[in-house]
């Protein structure tokens, strides 16, 4: 029965502790939804037949309802509603409250993609890893505008909000992988500010984690870099490559020449950009650093000033790691046609 | 019962000398735009109406045509999301608001209170030129950039993206005074205009809706020009009102927000629920089936409909009791509206049913708004909407309220007062198929959106994961099938309009106030102020409507 | 109220032209524009509650700055200014009476008294601004003042700004209302039998009045 109307009413698989309990609260109020609107929509029909009018000009009699009628009229559909809500409400209650064993993970939010910190390991971006069967608190935060964290299986969701903490709490119950949405409007990458949860088994969750801090611990000791939590270093292009993902700026800037929300990095270092305010531009080392700082000061036209600025989000060796991912990406390693000569823009003036 | 003399002639169909109709009475284009007369002031309205919601409809398509597909299609996301909150700028502030009580208001209150026109007709025209020019600025600030922070305009996103949010915050602030105007007008018509012995409990429920309206008009629209306004003057100045990084309170802004909006959503259905009793009565031919409970019921929801704004926050990061306290007051809100359904119900039984276009949109209209408002109910039963906040199901619920029941009610009542504004009928047979156009159209657009709510689609999507495609697929043809039902009324309306049969003065033999005086009446409406001594719709008798004069 | 007898009924001795069409005479007329009036009134109070609002929101969260900021305004101009909205309240409220009694030119010359004070008003409001911007205690991101370095102590200029500058813009057009009348009482067009006009322009200007009286203990005193 559970599982029928949830597939009839196309609810995804019910994947924390609220989903069974929130669903048939919605089936009972969806089923008496469907049968109060059929049944007047049919009255109505019923009636359009029984009462049709016979001849021009025919007369009716003056009908009041009595008192009781009226009761009635507020009555029933009175006490339905607040039984609802009291049901409602209850549920509600328990999901506003976390209870105090919980698990504590770190939430922050940005333009567009999620970040998540647990208090004694590691962090990650956009993958949110947990043990199933044990209380997850969240605790988030956004770095800009307002976000919201939704996660239709555990039938979850909360505001992120700028400047304030605000909790959520779930106890997944099934191990697997479900998507985080972005429910509060934020922008150009609005839809694809998606993350995951990964919910493991909770042994499979205690090796990951310490895997992690062996991980950690090892790069302690190492060089002192301030790339976290990362993989060991490979070159510079593949930092690069990995930061690109991480910091979201692929959501926006394509690696194979199509044309996204910002311009695509393929072949861009020293292209030669025309401005919206119809000024030119060599894209070189000095201007790529200058695009991530302060986004809306040099725009390639046709595209709008919606880059958030990356001062003080992103460290120097980082931008430089960006800047030689961003050199790397020439489309002449890959060209099939004939060659030509080298193409120079005439230098005007001295 | 004792007629004039005038009246008994024109009821007779005798040749007595007639002032010019409305229509007629000046034609140069500056006796239109300079006129006072409360129907000319209303058909101009009704043209911009119309003209916003052609423009507002087809946004909707083009937003529906991209959803086709679940990757980039068509448009970029940026475009995408000034569609979308372009499409929801007009079709709230500049259609659904002023589309009833500015249009229609304008035209029948007066009419149904035996006046001759509204209380400071100067005040009326202007509030149509404010109208216009903050419709104006708001279109200007579309083509040159446009908005891209969805109708809603939360802070801190409003404040800091780099489209051109200040002239359409300018541009709603400016609307709000029309609005504001229009309410303060009708109020003071309804307490100073009626005729003798136009008792309140015998106004027409119409008149009731539109009063209740502008209550809510007068009282909210204020609190969102304030709010507008600072966040304009953040956008230009900083001043940091709502902005976190200087202390202020995101959260603020949307309680301020709402506690306009939310009313205002009143406004877009209370006028709707009053044609909606006016024209079942009328093609009943019966009296309102509780009419006290009806016209307490308007005024009932624009009460409470104060104090339900914290509905649109549960999970916004108020507290749990202020969730709980705006839940249980949402339930109340739904009782009025449950109320004024059964009564219209009611008000079916026994009586002599004409199926008629506009009986084809209130059949329409009463699903609607049981299925709309009762999945209203399910949002505010507090946990469910955490699933659902901000979803399609969302979505779904304020379209079924805001096309389903305020749209089919604006298209009854333009069936059923177009002989009353212009004098012609329409061509009965295009009527009935183009209301089954859009009712089934309609369904096939709006019940996908709920499944996609439930599966977990969240709004303002411009590229969504692929499982949703299926139901997007439906929704976007049941769009265009709604589209192709406005275009048929569009047409033969238009028809109409220069070809149409010219009709009697009360061609469907409607008691409603209205009809007391000639279709179209002439500018002064009534020869004489008539003395009203029944109530509306009443029709155990075959005496024609209302004109009922003691000599 | 008049009692001599008019060629139509209902006019009572009111010039016609005075008269809508659409009204059946001076009583409708009259009770419609006061209903007018106070419907106006009350949409003006809503649009300064968001305000309000907004500051007892802030004045919770903030309450240290707010204090501080307080005491930092200049309460003896503040104080002289709310004499001076005061006592031209009176003078609109003498205006009125004078309409009423036939008196046109004593109605005039308090209309001119009412005036000047809402310039003198302007006028310290102007000096105290002065001083602000002397002082860099400014809204928002503007706020670089020395004196009060509270957390919220640029809110608190965020709203004394909006607040007083929306205030001020409404004392604006106070006076433009009044200098209308004032030119319509001059004109003559006020009377014992009709003087619906001066009384409405007074009802505006208590209005304004009595927003600053509630501006004035919210900003300056507590």
């Amino acid at each position: 029965m559970n599982e029928t109307l949830r597939r009839l009413l196309f609810l995804p698989v019910q994947a924390s502790t609220f989903a069974r309990d929130l669903d048939q609260l919605h089936f009972f109020v969806i089923i008496t939804t469907f049968i109060m609107s059929t049944a007047v929509g049919v009255t109505a029909l019923i009636f359009f037949a029984r009462y049709r009018r016979r001849s021009e000009n025919q007369t009716t009699p003056h009908i009041e309802p009595t008192w009781w009628m009226e009761g009635m009229f507020i009555g029933i559909p009175l006490s339905f509603f607040l039984l609802w809500f009291f049901l409602g409400f209850h549920e509600f209650v328990r999901q506003q409250t976390p209870p105090s064993d919980a698990m504590d993970v770190y939430v922050q939010a940005k333009k567009w993609m999620w970040k998540f910190a647990y208090p004694d390991g590691p962090n990650s971006i956009n993958v949110l890893r947990v043990p199933a069967g044990r209380n997850v608190r969240l605790l988030m935060t956004s770095r800009d505008v307002i976000h919201s964290f939704y996660v239709p299986e555990f039938r979850t969701k909360r505001d992120v909000l700028p400047g304030r903490y605000t909790q959520i709490w779930f106890n997944a119950t099934t191990p697997g992988r479900y998507q985080i949405l972005c429910a509060e409007y934020c922008g150009a990458g609005h839809s694809i500010m998606r993350g995951e949860v990964i919910v493991l088994k909770p042994q499979e969750y205690e090796d990951w984690l310490s895997s992690q801090k062996r991980g950690l611990v090892a790069r302690q000791d190492g060089s002192p870099t301030e790339l976290d939590f990362s993989p060991p270093l490979g070159n510079l292009v593949d930092q690069g490559k990995r930061i690109a993902a991480e910091q979201g700026c692929l959501k926006c800037h394509s690696t194979d020449g199509t044309r996204h929300i910002g311009p695509t990095w393929l072949d861009l270092y020293h292209r030669r950009e025309k401005l919206n305010d119809g000024s030119f531009v060599d894209a070189d080392e000095a201007y790529l650093t200058e695009s991530m700082m302060d986004p809306p000061l040099k725009v390639v036209e046709g595209f709008q000033p919606v880059m958030p600025s990356f001062q003080g989000k992103i460290s120097g060796p980082e931008v430089a790691a960006l800047v030689e991912y961003i050199k790397s990406l020439q489309s002449d390693a890959v060209r099939t046609g004939p060659s030509e000569g080298p193409a120079y823009a005439p230098v005007r003036g001295r | 019962m004792r007629l004039s003399e005038a009246d008994s002639q024109r009821l007779a169909g005798a040749a007595a000398p007639r002032a010019p109709s409305y229509l007629v009475d000046g034609t140069t284009v500056m006796s239109w735009l300079n006129t006072r007369d409360h129907k000319r002031i209303g058909v101009m309205f009704l043209v911009a109406v119309l003209f916003f919601f052609l423009l507002g409809g087809i946004f909707a398509l083009a937003l529906r045509m991209k959803l086709l597909q679940p990757g980039p299609f068509l448009i970029d996301a940026l475009s995408y999301n000034r569609l979308f909150t372009l499409h929801g700028i007009v079709m709230i502030f500049l259609f659904l608001i002023p589309s009833i009580p500015s249009a229609f208001g304008n035209f029948l209150m007066p009419l149904m209170l035996g006046a001759r026109d509204v209380a400071f007709p100067r005040l009326n025209l202007a509030s149509f030129y404010i109208f216009l020019a903050g419709a104006a600025l708001a279109i200007w600030g579309m083509v040159h950039g446009g908005a891209d922070t969805g109708w809603t305009f939360y802070t801190p996103y409003s404040s800091t993206t780099p489209t051109q949010v200040f002239p359409i915050l300018l541009g709603v602030f400016i609307l709000g005074f029309s609005s504001i105007l229009t309410g303060l007008n009708f109020i003071v018509t309804v307490h100073t205009m009626r005729a003798p012995g136009l008792g309140w409990m015998r106004m027409p429920l119409f008149v009731w809706s539109i009063y209740a309206t502008s209550i809510i008009q007068v009282l909210a629209t204020p609190v969102l020009g304030i709010t507008v306004l600072v966040v304009a003057v953040e956008r230009v100045a900083g001043f940091g009102l709502f902005d976190p990084a200087r202390g202020g309170d995101p959260v603020l802004f949307q309680h301020m927000f709402w506690f306009y909006s939310h009313p205002a959503v009143y406004i877009m259905i209370l006028p709707a629920m009053g044609v909606i009793s006016e024209t079942v009565a009328a093609y009943s031919r019966k009296n309102a089936f509780g009419y006290k409970a009806i016209a307490m019921s308007s005024i009932g929801i624009a009460f409470v409909g104060f104090f339900t704004w914290g509905h649109h926050m549960f999970v916004a990061g108020q507290s749990t009791f202020d969730s709980g306290a705006f839940g249980i007051l949402s339930m109340f809100v739904g009782i009025f509206t449950a109320v004024k359904v059964f009564n219209w119900v009611g008000t079916m039984y026994r009586g002599a049913i004409a199926f008629r276009t506009p009986m084809a949109y209130v059949c329409g209209f009463l699903y609607f708004i049981v299925f709309g408002g009762m999945t209203g109910i399910a949002l505010a039963t507090t946990s469910l909407d955490i699933h659902w906040h901000d979803t399609y199901f969302v979505v779904a619920h304020f379209h079924f309220i805001m096309v389903g029941a305020a749209v089919m009610a604006f298209l009854a009542g333009l069936h059923y007062w177009f002989p009353k504004m212009f004098g012609r009928t329409y061509h009965e047979g295009f009527g009935l198929v183009a209301a089954a156009l859009i009712i089934l159209g309609f369904n096939a657009t709006f019940i996908p959106q709920f499944l996609l709510g439930n599966e977990g689609m969240p709004r303002r999507y411009y590229q969504y994961p692929e499982h949703f495609q299926a139901l997007n697929v439906a929704s976007t043809t049941g769009a265009t099938l709604l589209g192709f039902g406005f275009l048929i009324i569009l047409i033969y309306l238009v028809v109409a309009l220069r070809w149409g049969k010219p009709c009697a003065a009360n061609p469907w033999g409607s008691k409603g106030f209205e009809w007391m005086t000639d279709s179209p009446p002439s500018t002064h409406n009534f020869e004489e102020i008539p003395t009203i001594t029944q109530m509306p719709h009443d029709y155990r008798t075959h005496e024609p409507p209302g004109v009922i004069r003691v000599a | 109220m008049s009692h001599e007898e008019s060629a139509t009924p209902g006019f009572e001795g009111v010039p016609p032209e005075l008269i809508g069409h659409h009204f059946d005479g001076i009583a409708r007329q009259n009770e419609a524009m006061r209903l007018g009036m106070w419907l106006f009134l009350a949409t003006e109070v809503l649009l300064f509650a968001g305000l309000f609002c907004a500051y007892s929101v802030y004045r919770f969260e903030f309450p240290v700055a707010f204090e501080e900021c307080s005491r930092h305004l200049n309460i003896p101009l503040g104080t002289l200014n709310t004499v001076v909205l005061i006592t031209s309240s009176f003078t609109v409220a003498l205006a009125i009476h004078f309409a009423r009694t036939d008196k046109r030119k004593a109605s005039a010359i308090c209309l001119v008294i009412t005036l000047l004070f809402a310039l003198g008003f302007l006028g310290i409001k102007a000096i105290e601004y002065t001083q602000h911007f002397h002082e860099h205690a400014l809204p928002g991101k503007y706020y670089s003042s020395e004196e009060v370095k509270a957390p919220g102590a640029a809110m608190f200029y965020t709203l004394y700004f909006l607040m007083t500058g929306l205030h001020g813009v409404h004392v604006v057009a106070g006076m433009s209302v009044l200098s209308y009348i004032l030119w319509r009482t001059l004109q003559g067009r006020y009377s014992s039998t009709y003087y619906t006009g001066v009384e409405l322009g007074g009802l505006y200007w208590h209005l304004v009045d009595l927003v600053w009286i509630f501006l004035y203990p919210l900003l300056y005193l507590i």
